[in-house]
């Protein structure tokens, strides 16, 4: 299917009609057949076996399902798997590579930032696209910016704290970066 | 909370999806960003035999400043994130900026359009009502013709457009920030990014006052005024908060919703002076 989504021709798909469709997941080449209603995050973690994205309300209101599609934060229950065909999807494994944590899963651990950790998955990768456009977010955008999630046990306290110290951190990192350069210049 | 089969056409160019539209548009259903459609779908409130999807259709996902026309236009694949993370926006069309922060959440405005939203015609969704306080237009467009109608004439009401089955909204355009005009923008809902309740937006200049008001009637309703002052102005929104025939819901009653037209309605003329 990758070959006729190009160039200039309607790509038709018949309901019940299951195609191969190819997107890159976390950096890697995966495919998987789906028929046009499957939803793509039924897709990622039946399909491509990446579990790590939690699939709660199904219309977009929970956030559990929040993936990045060509590194834009958005809902994967609201979108068609045939829909991911060719584009670059970044779930929460990616936040991990070699198991090794990222700094804002370090950050939720030092903060208690989840406890059932259903929501958490969505909440990382809503922050990681954040964080790239808003490096310096105040308390009431990071609250702003999560109000497109729903958490049962934490109460949103220490997830506003967690985010706030990754950024914090994260400039103060540059912040050392640049004196180092500077001091090597 | 799966949707039911379809057909899925992907629209590479606008002919391709005006096409489809004409081949079988009143069994098909037109998917741009999904944020609206989508959730409809998986709940099956409706259940299309046809999708036609323009979400990678490039020439329909520009959003273009014409300075001379006074225009911004915005095509039916460009989605919300597009427009309000522009950084001149809030020079070219300030009340849209006053009112992204309101749309659902960031990560839904990341995918959803701003032409999916003014075709869904939600009475409480905040870009028709911005669109009917600004005097925009939208553009419609079939194999066999162009037309442009006011914001005004397309709502017809509650999710109903003058759009017909063969249609594609291609784009909607609003007027960029005149001379002397001041803008406000406010709503009340239940919880941050939820549906309006009450949604208010107001363009006001040095002799004249215009109040949009969404949530209450079946689509937006904009009112226009001189500049009335005081308790002249308190009785235009009283006035105007009953003409709207405001309803009891599972929400609220309709004398809340009244007060919220007086409230509000005063709020965001203030804002605007």
């Amino acid at each position: 299917m990758s070959n006729t989504s190009n160039g200039n021709v309607m790509h038709v798909m018949r309901q019940g009609e299951r195609q191969c469709v190819t997107l890159t997941l976390n950096g890697r080449e995966r495919s998987g057949y789906c028929e046009p209603r499957e939803l793509l995050s039924d897709f990622i973690r039946q399909e491509l076996g990446a579990t790590g994205t939690h699939v709660g309300c199904e219309h977009g209101v929970c956030g559990a399902c929040t993936v990045h599609v060509d590194g834009v934060a958005g809902r994967s229950c609201l979108m068609l798997a045939v829909q991911a065909d060719g584009r670059r999807i970044d779930t929460v494994e990616g936040l991990a590579p070699d198991m090794q944590l990222g700094d804002l899963q370090q950050a939720f651990q030092r903060h208690h930032a989840l406890q059932c950790g259903f929501c958490t998955a969505g909440i990382l990768m809503s922050c990681a696209d954040y964080l790239q456009r808003v490096p310096d977010p105040s308390e009431a955008q990071v609250r702003d910016m999560l109000s497109g999630h729903l958490c049962r046990c934490t109460g949103y306290t220490p997830i506003v704290a967690a985010v706030l110290d990754v950024a914090a951190r994260r400039r103060q990192g540059e912040a050392a970066s640049e004196t180092v350069e500077a001091a090597h210049a | 909370m799966k949707p039911a089969p379809f057909d899925y056409l992907r629209a590479m160019t606008t002919q391709h999806a005006l096409d489809a539209l004409a081949q079988s548009g009143e069994d098909a259903r037109v998917l741009a960003g999904g944020q609206s459609l989508m959730a409809v779908l998986n709940m099956r409130l409706a259940q299309p035999r046809v999708l036609i999807d323009i979400s990678r259709t490039d020439e329909l996902g520009s959003v273009r400043v014409d300075h001379k026309a006074g225009l911004l236009t915005v095509g039916a694949a460009a989605t919300q994130g597009n427009v309000e993370w522009r950084e001149t926006l809030r020079d070219e069309v300030p009340l849209l900026a006053m009112a992204f922060p309101h749309i659902s959440h960031f990560q839904i405005r990341n995918r959803g359009t701003v032409c999916g939203s003014v075709a869904h015609a939600d009475p409480s969704a905040e870009l028709p009502l911005v669109l009917a306080a600004l005097g925009g237009d939208v553009m419609l467009r079939s194999r066999k013709k162009h037309r442009v109608l006011p914001a005004g004439e397309f709502f017809q009401g509650m999710l109903m457009t003058a759009r017909e089955p063969d249609e594609l909204v291609e784009a909607v355009r609003f007027p960029l920030k005149r001379p002397g005009e001041r803008y406000g923008f406010t709503e009340f809902s239940a919880r941050h990014g939820d549906f309006a309740m009450v949604a208010c937006a107001a363009v006001v200049t040095s002799d004249s006052i215009r109040l949009a008001v969404g949530g209450v009637a079946d689509r937006p309703v904009v009112e226009q005024w001189p500049r009335l002052r005081d308790e002249d102005l308190r009785g235009a929104l009283n006035d105007l908060s009953w003409k709207l025939g405001a309803q009891d819901d599972a929400h609220i009653s309709a004398a809340y919703r009244r007060h919220l037209v007086r409230q509000l309605g005063w709020r965001v003329i203030e804002e605007a002076k």
